[in-house]
């Protein structure tokens, strides 16, 4: 500050605005240098997060997307999972599936932000608005021999996957399931020679 | 009518069918086509700005001051981009605004063609929704969707990226009659059960308070004069955010003036030991309520907003309802009207004489200076210097801001236009550009901070081009003052790189510009150079010197509830610095 003002100099001579500053007695730094602060209030919230499945119709149009997306982003939610296709060709609409999970002001805020965006039909929150249905599709790949080979085999099969394909040294498994169901023969899976996931993420519909 | 035409004559034929009377924008390559047709008719005007931030900010001026949409339009690439400030600022203060933008061709889209950029991507966040058209058939239902969004609801701005191939291409227009939106339906009546449950709160309150905001303009003039019958009917006292002042008339006694960080002590305090709060088209923004959870603790909140995610999303509140709040406050009037609930008239009598108290602690003085003209004492000259004219006050931001909405006082809606969200410094010059457009024989004054007028200093080019007598009234420190007051409040007095060296000759620039250019800096001067300046009928850079080291009091220092509030003169150099305490200095 100190060199700013003694390098000063205005365009225009400085009558009143310099002798302002003399006369108001120009504040320095002075004393012991103290930390900064903000005027900005951060708050420390410990309310119970919770995982909500929400489901979203909307028109189909290109961006779509990158709205939910952005609003996501921007926002800070959070998206555990989000699974969107179209559903109605004729009408152009899309079903877009997120499992989110929040506090339930959060819960309530992503639902009324949905509610403000144009392209948006409706939203239901399957988890809070009675019975739905979620279900996955994973396929998994599990390379390995002799014994575990085996083993990966009939654990398959008591999941009720699918081979889907096989070589003599690996299987590609389908699992259809809840996501419980899915991480549950992913974590069986993995001392098996497990070598890659993919999952679809969720799809749910309401039971009423 | 002829309903094939071209992508560009869709365009201005949309506009003039949407009413649109003034567009304010800047030509470049990709809107050529557009140009072309907009010379060639005279139903809706074009202002030519000097940067595409100012035709932004104009259109935000013009629609604030009007309550119609602002129309803007640029060129694809660096028009696009330059736009983003005035959309994200309209978006924050929910302001109608419709913004054209010309786009590479179809074909070219994706390739990184010269001044292409992805328009719709990069301004997807800072509008209320955006579309980049691909067919020409599509342009004229999409312009109608975009006035009917930017306009319904919670207002805000939009944008319509059109590829210049589109623009000349031919096809059929539709016209705005035969278009509807089969999504987006804002609710804009409220619950009658909410309002029932409202009225019975609101009769029962012992210490109410009124806390408005933009909502009430937003929703027109009919939701002011509601809003006054509601104040005058129960007596209770009012308040009002930054965005809301003039939606009630600041020369009643029930007007406590505006609250929130720099808002009066009687307002802050109202806020805080209050029973019952009604909020009306405010959310609860930061500089609003301090310390979240120290604000207004004993009180039943109320809020009445047409947006449902404004309700419990700061605060939370014992009765929401969603609505336009002119229809809310009409439905709430009958039953309040028909009820005619008993008040608790003793409770209300001791509340005002409570507020009395406060106001009483007078927390707006500020010392006079026979030799400096104090900015407190410069705008409370320019408001006694224009109250028998038609004032519409834009601003920029900063201290002066703060003063405009302390010491300037608002009796009607849409004549106070600032930056409230974004606090966007540059934007007050090109909105008065915008409210004179709109305003041809007002008065029309932006209040400014001498940093902030810098930035979009250029546009004093386009009132002279298009004899827009508009007022540039520069509250002159040579600092950027509100950052240099944080610096002493929260950085131990670093006054780092807030000193603005190197100012231009004000009135000299004004000169060169063709605009009139006039200096006070002696309070005695004053009175006299401003009725000079309302005078001259041409554009005018006042250079107003003021004290240079002044502080914007009362204030909400960081972490602190309403009712810990610093007062101008309770505070010295070293009360400042240990303003904030311990708990504050820990905040981001
Ligand atoms: C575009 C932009 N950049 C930076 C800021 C941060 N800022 C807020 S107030 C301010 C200083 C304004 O100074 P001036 O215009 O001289 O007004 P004063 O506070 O002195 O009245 C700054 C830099 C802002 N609000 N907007």
């Amino acid at each position: 500050m100190a060199k700013e003002a003694k390098g000063r100099k205005a365009a225009v001579p400085v009558k009143s605005g310099a002798a302002a500053a003399k006369a108001e007695g120009m504040p320095r730094a002075r004393g012991p240098v103290l930390p900064p602060a903000s005027a900005y209030f951060i708050e420390e919230r410990h309310d119970r997060a919770e995982r909500h499945t929400l489901s979203v119709l909307v028109d189909n149009e290109p961006g779509v997307l990158a709205r939910v997306i952005g609003l996501f982003s921007g926002r800070g939610y959070n998206i555990d999972s989000l699974t969107v296709s179209e559903t109605e060709h004729s009408r152009h609409l899309s079903r877009i599936t997120i499992v989110t999970t929040g506090t339930p002001v959060v819960i309530e805020q992503i639902k009324a932000q949905f509610t403000r965006m144009v392209p948006v039909h409706g939203i239901s929150d399957l988890t809070a608005d009675g019975p739905s249905i979620e279900r996955e599709l994973a396929l998994v790949k599990i390379a390995s021999i002799g014994e575990k080979r085996v083993e990966a085999l009939r654990l398959a099969d008591a999941f009720h996957a699918e081979v889907l394909d096989a070589t003599i040294d690996h299987f590609i498994f389908e699992l259809t399931g809840t996501t419980e169901k899915i991480e549950q023969f992913v974590a069986i899976m993995t001392p098996l020679g497990l070598q890659e996931v993919c999952r679809t993420g969720i799809a749910a519909l309401s039971r009423r | 009518m002829k309903r094939e035409m071209t992508g560009a004559q869709m365009v201005v034929q949309a506009l003039a069918d949407q009413g649109v009377k003034h567009v304010f924008g800047y030509p470049g390559g990709a809107v050529l086509p557009i140009y072309d047709e907009i010379v060639q008719q005279e139903k809706v005007e074009h202002i030519l700005v000097r940067h595409e931030q100012g035709a932004g900010h104009a259109a935000e001026g013009y629609a604030r001051s009007t309550g119609k949409p602002g129309v803007a339009l640029v060129t694809s690439g660096p028009g696009a981009t330059n736009m983003v400030t005035p959309l994200t600022d309209a978006l924050m203060d929910s302001i109608p605004m419709v913004c054209f933008t010309g786009q590479v061709p179809t074909h070219l889209i994706g390739s990184d063609a010269f001044q292409e950029c992805d328009t719709v991507g990069i301004t997807r966040p800072a509008t209320k929704h955006n579309w980049l058209v691909r067919d020409v058939n599509d342009l004229s239902r999409v312009i109608h969707e975009a006035f009917h969004v930017a306009t319904s609801g919670r207002p805000g701005p939009v944008l319509v990226d059109i590829p210049k191939d589109v623009q000349f291409a031919t096809g059929t227009y539709t016209p705005p009659e035969q278009v509807s939106l089969n999504t987006y339906r804002p609710r804009t009546k409220g619950d009658p059960k909410a309002i029932r449950a409202a009225v019975d709160i609101i009769a029962k309150a012992k210490k109410p308070v009124f806390y408005t905001g933009g909502g009430v303009i937003n929703s027109g003039s009919h939701a002011a004069a509601l809003l006054r019958e509601f104040t005058k009917l129960t007596g209770f006292p009012i308040t009002s955010t930054l965005m809301g002042l003039g939606a009630f008339p600041a020369s009643d006694p029930q007007w406590l003036g505006m609250l929130g960080m720099h808002g009066t002590y009687e307002a802050n305090n109202a806020m805080h030991d209050c029973d019952v709060m009604v909020a009306i088209g405010a959310r609860f923004d930061d500089r609003i309520t301090g310390r979240i959870n120290a604000f207004s603790p004993n009180s039943k909140k109320i809020q009445i907003d047409i947006d449902p995610s404004s309700i419990n999303k700061n605060v939370r509140v014992d009765l929401g309802i969603i609505g336009d709040v002119a229809e809310v406050l009409e439905d709430l009037l009958i039953v309040w009207k028909h009820e005619k609930p008993k008040m608790d008239k003793a409770a209300l009598k001791e509340w005002w004489e409570q507020i009395d108290r406060w106001r009483g602690r007078k927390s707006l003085a500020y010392r006079r200076n026979a030799d400096i003209i104090m900015p407190q004492y410069a705008i409370e000259r320019l408001y006694a210097a224009t109250r028998k004219h038609d004032t519409y006050i834009t601003t920029e931001v900063g201290q002066h801001q703060m003063w405009a909405a302390q010491f300037f006082h608002f009796d009607k809606p849409n004549h106070w236009m600032t930056s409230g969200g974004l606090g966007t410094m540059g934007y007050g010059l090109p909105a008065a550009v915008g409210v004179q457009v709109a305003h041809r024989d007002a008065l029309v004054i932006d209040i400014a901070g001498d940093a902030s007028v810098l930035m979009t200093m250029q546009e004093i080019s386009t009132a002279v081009q298009h004899d827009l007598p508009i007022k540039i009234f520069i509250l002159n420190n040579q600092y950027m003052g509100m950052v240099r007051q944080w610096q002493q409040l929260l950085h131990g007095n670093r006054l780092s790189h807030s000193y603005m060296d190197s100012l231009p000759d004000f009135v000299k620039l004004a000169e060169a510009y063709g605009a009139v250019g006039l200096r006070a800096e002696k309070p005695g001067e004053l009175d006299d150079a401003i009725e000079e300046m309302i005078a001259v009928k041409k554009p005018v850079i006042f250079d107003c010197r003021v004290a240079a080291l002044a502080n914007c009091f009362p204030m909400i220092p960081s972490g602190k509830a309403h009712n810990e509030m610093l007062l101008g003169d309770e505070v010295s150099d070293e009360t400042i610095g240990s303003a904030i305490g311990a708990a504050g200095k820990a905040l981001v």
